[in-house]
């Protein structure tokens, strides 16, 4: 848990889809979706405004209805950890096209900046390594970031785990649309599936 | 240590019916938690060639993969017990908003010749939890009913994005009894 180095989590998410090409992104509930809304609007992005906990198993769903398509998960530290059930979920269906970056300012920055449990005692990278991700690493320089960014694109070689340090700064809310119901339908539409 | 008193029979043909539903209406995924009253179903999903039976570790996970499969074009249904849709409450919020089809079948508890007094709490509110929450319910009492049901929720559900629990009576199931 060392304070060096911590990463721009904006120069973390943009490198993680820069060349993004067929990747569908799931931001999880607080920054992490602003983040990826600020690396660039896109189809394949699935912003979540609440449902928090829940931005790992809906990469789950999505992995496993599209084999072939990298599936990338882009969450917080806190949102990680009211999920961390679903990392064992996810060891056990080992899904190889699944990939989480956790963002982790080791901060509650939405609700006040309170001190998140990866501060002093969770290693999430642990936990994921524990739940049977094999391929759990912790993140601290943008070299790491880039091999993550292209692994993700490895379809077979997941499910994979990254807990990457960043800083704790406070940046300009780059909104992403609410509707969640055309953010998914647009998803589904870029996918080839018709509306019902 | 424990044997099921007032089940009709050991080896009910009900979760056959079930299944042969969710086959009818292409069902790839099904997350369940574990669950005496779904077992043979369960069994069932997890020796199909066409369904992947998911273990959770809390039933709210199944809510959001659902919720992620159908992003990517599948259908599922989440099988759980009545104390399990307490744990659920936040994330049935993503229904309304995502509009996707959600289809649950839920084993009830608490509520027909119950041992344990813990389980009636959650089993006496299931319905109304689910109501609140935007979710129809549906409720099959007995064996020969159960096709019918299943048939009704799976359409609304499937066909009109109308978010649908079906209570599977304890009555139905048969109460848990425990035996020294």
């Amino acid at each position: 848990m060392s304070k060096a180095n911590l990463l721009d989590r904006r120069q973390v998410v943009s490198t993680l889809l820069v060349n993004r090409k067929d990747v569908v992104a799931i931001g999880g509930l607080g920054a992490s979706t602003n983040d990826m809304c600020a690396a660039g609007d896109h189809a394949r992005n699935f912003y979540l405004w609440g449902g928090m906990g829940g931005a790992a198993m809906i990469g789950l769903g999505l992995a496993l209805a599209q084999p072939k398509l990298p599936v990338l998960v882009i969450t917080g530290d806190g949102e990680m950890l009211m999920g961390m059930g679903s990392l064992a979920t996810i060891g056990l269906q080992k899904p190889s096209n699944l990939s989480i970056a956790v963002l982790d300012n080791e901060a509650y920055g939405e609700t006040g900046g309170q001190t998140s449990h990866t501060s002093a005692a969770a290693d999430l990278v642990g936990v994921a390594k524990a739940c049977g991700i094999k391929d759990s690493r912790a993140i601290t320089t943008m070299a790491e970031v880039e091999a993550f960014a292209k692994a993700i694109h490895d379809v077979s070689g997941g499910p994979r785990f990254a807990n990457v340090k960043i800083d704790s700064a406070s940046l300009e809310r780059i909104l992403p649309s609410r509707d969640g119901t055309y953010i998914l339908n647009r998803i589904r539409g870029d996918l080839g599936f018709q509306p019902i | 240590m424990h044997a099921r008193a007032d089940a009709p029979d050991t080896a009910p043909n009900w979760p056959d019916d079930i299944f042969a539903t969710l086959q009818r209406f292409e069902v790839r995924q099904v997350p369940y938690v574990p669950d005496a009253g779904h077992s043979k179903l369960i069994q069932r999903v997890l020796g199909s060639s066409t369904m992947r039976g998911i273990p959770l570790t809390t039933e709210e996970e199944g809510v959001a993969l659902l919720a992620g499969a159908w992003a990517g074009g599948q259908r599922g249904v989440l099988l759980m017990q009545s104390s399990g849709v307490g744990n659920c409450i936040n994330m049935l919020s993503l229904i309304p908003i995502l509009r996707f089809p959600f289809l649950t079948l839920v084993t009830m508890r608490g509520e027909w010749g119950e041992f344990n007094p813990w389980q009636v709490p959650m089993g006496s509110t299931t319905q109304g939890v689910f109501e609140l929450s935007g979710v129809k319910v549906l409720r099959a009492s007995n064996a020969a009913e159960v096709p019918a049901v299943l048939e009704a929720a799976a359409g609304q559900a499937y066909n009109a994005l109308t978010p649908t629990a079906v209570l599977l009576s304890q009555r139905l199931i048969g109460a848990k009894v425990f035996t020294k």
